[in-house]
């Protein structure tokens, strides 16, 4: 599932990693824009999703994420693996990752990158 | 086993995602869960939504979903999307229009690419809406993925149809008239304020006129712009009005029964079919071939002698 948090219009590269892992041979599922991180979490659990891949833009990562492991540690989901795209600096990356971030993708990634971690990661 | 059932019936939306995976991915495993399910189905009822790409399915299941949770039911969505043909993948995108209802927690929507069966459906789908209606929803609302004229597999799985289409959709009527339309117990006229609309939902009235003989159901061609809701009170009035009146007069029995021994028949063709692909696995088609080839012997009697080996 590749998903938009919050006040955050930037869906260029959400789209294009979701087309990219389309072309991979994967199910993709794209929840829209401004969706909360609750209604995310909701959503790939009712999907049953192997991966969840957040894109942000916005800055407001550091309360986007600790929300959705929150309510996926709530609905007893925290096998599903969380990822990111776009821009956080590498401090709070690390700091993102000591809550339960697997991976995390800034600009100029390219999407063979990104699919060749999610084959390896989900067998 | 039976826990998976048990908490698919208490509401766990874990294990239902889960369910529909197993399901999808046709693993072994479902046989053993399908039957212990199987009692705790056939409750809900079953509205298809169909029609070509881009009529506005998405958006009028949602808007369906919200008049039905105003009532105070419950809601299961499966949203049937294209898997492509050369990779495998899918891009299911119907839950961008159905933003909002995840809020709900009488709401469980679940995407499910097509797998590239023809019909409109996946052959998964029968099963997950059988997920669906375990979990007590009172109604369950099937979406296809975007048909063209043929693809009626959606009449053999819900109680009620509802075939959606535009007025760009006008050149097109004629050719739907021999397939998809006639499957239809609710026809509706999406994007009606667009300006081709008018003329589209006369000749679309005309055509179904005298359509459905047998019942005494007449074919209601409604008009909506689903985006903004206008009109979908009334498709779901007519809904209503569809399930109550089939019930009183049979035709919703009668169209289960006829569903069920589909389904039953389908089934097992589907077993003869895998019984002969295992016994063809055993066959030697590498001297078949090559007697064909040399033109040893003729490839007639080569078929009628493989034949011969099959049980």
């Amino acid at each position: 599932m590749v998903a938009k948090v919050g006040l955050d219009g930037h869906d260029r590269g959400a789209k294009v990693v979701a087309r990219a892992l389309r072309d991979a041979g994967m199910e993709v599922i794209y929840t829209g824009l401004h969706q909360t991180a609750e209604e995310v979490v909701t959503a790939a659990v009712q999907e049953d999703v192997d991966v969840l891949g957040v894109s942000t833009l916005s800055g407001a990562h550091m309360t986007i994420f600790p929300k959705i492991f929150e309510k996926l540690r709530s609905l007893d989901a925290e096998d599903i693996l969380v990822v990111g795209g776009g821009i956080i600096p590498p401090v709070e990356r690390e700091a993102l990752r000591a809550q339960g971030l697997s991976e995390f993708w800034g600009p100029g990634t390219h999407t063979g990158d990104i699919i060749s971690f999610l084959k390896d990661a989900v067998k | 086993m039976s826990d998976l059932v048990s908490r698919v019936r208490a509401g766990d939306i874990r294990a239902a995602g889960r369910l529909i995976s197993l399901i999808d991915r046709g693993e072994d495993l479902i046989e053993k869960v399908l039957p212990i399910l199987f009692p705790f189905t056939g409750n809900a009822y079953r509205i298809g939504i169909t029609g070509p790409p881009g009529a506005g399915k998405s958006t009028l299941a949602s808007a369906i979903c919200k008049r039905y949770l105003d009532a105070g039911q419950s809601v299961g969505i499966l949203a049937v999307d294209i898997t492509s043909p050369f990779t495998g993948g899918a891009l299911l995108g119907d839950r961008i229009r159905m933003q909002g209802l995840t809020q709900d927690a009488r709401v469980f929507i679940r995407s499910i690419g097509n797998g590239g069966v023809p019909g409109g459906l996946s052959r998964s789908a029968r099963d997950a809406m059988r997920v669906l209606e375990a979990m007590g929803k009172d109604v369950v609302i099937v979406e296809t993925a975007g048909v063209g004229q043929t693809d009626v597999e959606i009449a053999h799985s819900v109680d009620a149809v509802v075939l959606v289409t535009v007025p760009e959709a006008g050149d097109e009527v004629q050719a739907l008239k021999a397939g998809i339309l006639e499957v239809a117990d609710i026809i509706v006229l999406n994007k009606k304020d667009r300006p081709e609309a008018d003329g589209l939902g006369s000749e679309l009235q005309d055509l179904v006129a005298g359509q459905h003989d047998t019942s005494d159901w007449q074919v209601p061609v409604l008009r909506t712009a689903a985006r903004t809701g206008d009109g979908v009170d009334e498709v779901v009035e007519a809904l209503i009005l569809f399930e109550t009146q089939g019930k009183r007069t049979g035709g919703f029995l009668t169209r289960r029964k006829v569903q069920a021994e589909r389904e039953l028949r389908e089934r097992l063709r589907q077993r003869m079919i895998d019984r002969v692909d295992e016994q063809l696995g055993a066959l030697d088609f590498e001297t078949a071939v090559n007697e064909v080839v040399d033109g040893t012997a003729d490839i007639y009697g080569v078929l009628d002698d493989l034949s011969s080996r099959l049980m």
